[in-house]
């Protein structure tokens, strides 16, 4: 069928199952949008800002484990989307997105909107294309989706110069991919597999280790099984919060620089690593010479080059984590669970004396106590997101993520200004559900034009803004390592949050007590509107335990057990 | 694991579109390995490119090297040479009032000759291994060379 190559980038979209794109229109990607606005295949999100778009496609992307797409006009525009994309590569989020870019003509004679989107995107994206004629257009668009969302998932970005949207041609769009050079491993090793397993029931202190690749791989009732059968205990990171479910007894907790005192010390004294889509982070990690010393390590992860990138592994499985689970499972059913009984006593042990806790007050809102109150309020049903910093370490820490994809954060690249536009990404996917972006004063500030976004497209997503009136992690480590000089950390001068949600066309709450959190809450689900809920929170609380930036694991900073007397407040 | 930096040569077979020698060489630079010498040249009836790399690193190093290149998308093949017939060559320019004969005996006890003449200056060239190249270059010194231009080490698995 004869099309133009505008035509033929919704027909892709339409044929890929995408209901909606989020973006924001300019000069190169006109022809485009002006064929989004005669079909009626899809819907279009308009965003307040390129970052956003992409934020958002990526929010939707996470919640519904479906490729998202953003689209964006070409130079700013398209700078704009590289914090996007950056945040989608770090953390392995299936994305496509479309840049407009200059003419062919044009291309190197620095034009107007001008800029080299597949040399800046490079390094923050899984592949890019730069469209070069109209007749590899279907081609690439196809591959474009496949890339995204098989292997490793990841971001994609298709650069398409003005023109050649304009040109007709036939449009094919392919039934299949053949990238000869692209074959992600999914099986794992048989053998591989069959060697894990006598680790396994050979160890006596064995450990699951769960991270952002069982989410991704859709595994959470496979890794559920596991620890079921063999009674291992587990731990997540920061990205798998959800997969084990809050209430289960074999679940430790998350571990790293904001772990729980169990779960370090599980991973430093644990003698078998079963790594299941985590990378060894640094921040999971904490001093590489004093990590897991003891341990023996099983690795599985599709991407090859995540094995042995930073520790020596003994066990390396190259696959999807679910297909390589289906594999192991049955060769587990004569595992003695007794065999792991001392190593769980032990553990227990560790969290009974120093569980995840804090003091509360009755003077002030600890932000702790918010976010337990939230999953009290709203529990499993909501989908969390959260932006970057104090605020989330608290969320991933104090709330009860009972499934995969309720908690929506960027772990990898830490991106501030993420959660707003992630929640109106993962509230659009699933409109009959609560979706909180759990925020602080600082984060929210960089997508806040977003708030018209959210209501001019009704989506009634809620801000509950942890306020310390500081840019509260940076704020800490200056309280810890820089002898309390904090610069360029206070945030007292602020917005009037409910006169900024309300000139956005939503609703502000100011809450300074419990029963005030309580009851707008309660309003704020009720009234069915975007939303800030201004929470003045403890301003001096830190985020503990904490292991300093490259110390060993299990030397952690611990909660205090009663309010400190003369602490700051 | 090694934690000693060895000289290593990878070949790297990629699909020879647009960018992809851009792709290669940035993955080195962003984290931040070491490219020696490159040579690029499509292989002949086909739609593929022959990228000879001269790198060095410890064995993670070289791990690592090996797998972030076959993560990018157009590689199809990467060849950590072990068994190998390596060559490179080089061109070196002297002045003519320099002893020719000299220059045209040292150049082919290492495969070469005098490939130029000019009114100034001669051109000798040479095409051997890697090492050998090194030293014919260390011995030129004596006949004042005004340029030397290496190529870029080639390599084929034995």
């Amino acid at each position: 069928m004869q099309m133009s190559g505008a035509q033929m980038v919704c027909e892709a979209i339409i044929a890929e199952g995408v209901k909606t794109v989020f973006g924001y229109p300019g000069g190169a990607i006109m022809h485009v949008y002006d064929e989004i606005y005669k079909q009626d295949g899809f819907e279009h999100i308009l965003t307040r800002h390129e970052q956003a778009a992409v934020h958002a496609a990526d929010g939707y992307a996470r919640a519904t484990g479906e490729v998202g797409v953003a689209m964006v006009t070409s130079g700013p525009g398209f700078t704009n989307a590289v914090t996007g994309l950056a945040t989608a590569y770090m953390d392995s989020i299936p994305l496509v997105v479309i840049s407009g870019q200059v003419p062919l003509s044009l291309i190197g004679t620095d034009g107007f909107q001008e800029i080299d989107a597949v040399g800046i995107s490079r390094p923050c994206t899984k592949h890019n294309f730069l469209v070069r004629s109209l007749e590899e257009l279907p081609r690439i668009l196809k591959e474009a989706f496949y890339l995204a969302r098989s292997g490793r998932p990841g971001p994609i970005l298709v650069d398409i110069p003005k023109d050649i949207t304009v040109d007709i041609g036939e449009f094919n769009y392919p039934d299949s991919v053949h990238i000869p050079s692209y074959k992600p491993t999914y099986k794992g090793n048989n053998r591989q597999i069959e060697k894990a397993v006598e680790a396994i029931k050979k160890a006596k202190k064995p450990l699951l280790y769960i991270g952002g690749g069982a989410v991704l791989s859709n595994a959470y009732k496979l890794i559920r099984e596991l620890a079921e059968k063999t009674q291992i205990p587990a731990v997540e990171t920061l990205m798998a919060r959800g997969v084990m479910g809050a209430k289960n007894p074999l679940l430790l907790g998350m571990l790293g620089m904001h772990g729980n005192y169990a779960s370090n010390m599980a991973m430093s004294e644990t003698d078998l690593i079963i790594s299941l889509g985590a990378r060894f982070d640094d921040r999971v990690t904490g001093k590489l010479s004093e990590f897991a010393k003891y341990a023996d390590i099983i690795h599985v992860d599709i991407d090859p080059a995540n094995i042995a990138k930073l520790v020596d592994v003994d066990y390396p499985i190259v696959g999807d984590v679910s297909t390589v689970l289906k594999k192991m499972l049955p060769l587990l059913d004569d595992v003695n669970t007794a065999r792991y009984q001392a190593w769980r006593d032990i553990l227990k042990r560790y969290d009974e004396l120093h569980p995840q806790s804090y003091v509360d007050s009755d003077e002030v809102i600890k932000p702790q106590w918010a976010i337990e109150r939230l999953g009290e309020l709203v529990g499993e049903d909501a989908i969390i997101t959260s932006d970057v910093g104090q605020h989330q370490m608290w969320a991933a820490q104090h709330y009860p993520f009972d499934r995969p994809r309720q908690w929506i954060n960027s772990g990898g690249l830490g991106t501030m200004g993420f959660g707003l536009p992630a929640a109106i990404g993962a509230k659009r996917a699933y409109p009959e559900k609560t979706v909180i972006n759990i925020t602080g004063d600082g984060s929210i500030l960089m997508n806040v034009q977003e708030l018209i976004t959210a209501a001019e497209y009704k989506v009634p997503v809620i801000n509950v803004i942890l306020n310390n009136h500081f840019l509260g992690m940076v704020r800490q480590w200056q309280t810890f390592f820089y002898e309390k000089r904090y610069s360029e950390t206070d945030l007292s001068f602020q917005p009037n949050w409910k006169a900024l949600a309300e000139a956005c066309g939503g609703i502000g709450y100011d809450v300074t007590t419990k029963e005030e959190f309580d009851a707008a809450l309660e309003d704020a689900i009720k009234q069915n509107k975007v939303c800030f809920m201004n929470v003045a929170v403890n301003r001096f609380e830190n985020v503990l335990p904490m292991v300093p930036a490259g110390g060993a694991l299990f030397n952690m900073m611990l909660p205090p057990k009663t309010e400190e007397n003369g602490g700051e407040k | 694991m090694s934690d000693t930096n060895t000289r290593r040569v990878i070949s790297v077979i990629v699909m020879n579109e647009s960018s992809v020698l851009a792709r290669v060489t940035s993955m080195f630079a962003a984290r931040g390995y070491n490219i020696e010498s490159l040579t690029v040249a499509p292989i002949p009836n086909s739609d593929k490119s022959h990228i000879t790399i001269e790198t060095q690193g410890n064995a993670r190093v070289m791990e690592q090297i090996t797998k972030q290149l076959h993560k990018l998308i157009p590689v199809y093949k990467v060849i950590e040479h072990e068994e190998m017939v390596e060559k490179e060559m080089v061109l070196v320019k002297f002045p003519i009032a320099e002893n020719l004969s000299d220059i045209a005996s040292l150049a082919s006890a290492y495969n070469g000759g005098i490939v130029n003449v000019g009114k100034e200056m001669v051109v000798a060239q040479v095409a051997d291994e890697p090492r050998r190249v090194k030293h014919f270059i260390e011995a030129a010194e004596r006949y004042n060379p005004c340029e030397i231009v290496r190529g870029g080490v080639v390599a084929i698995e034995r």
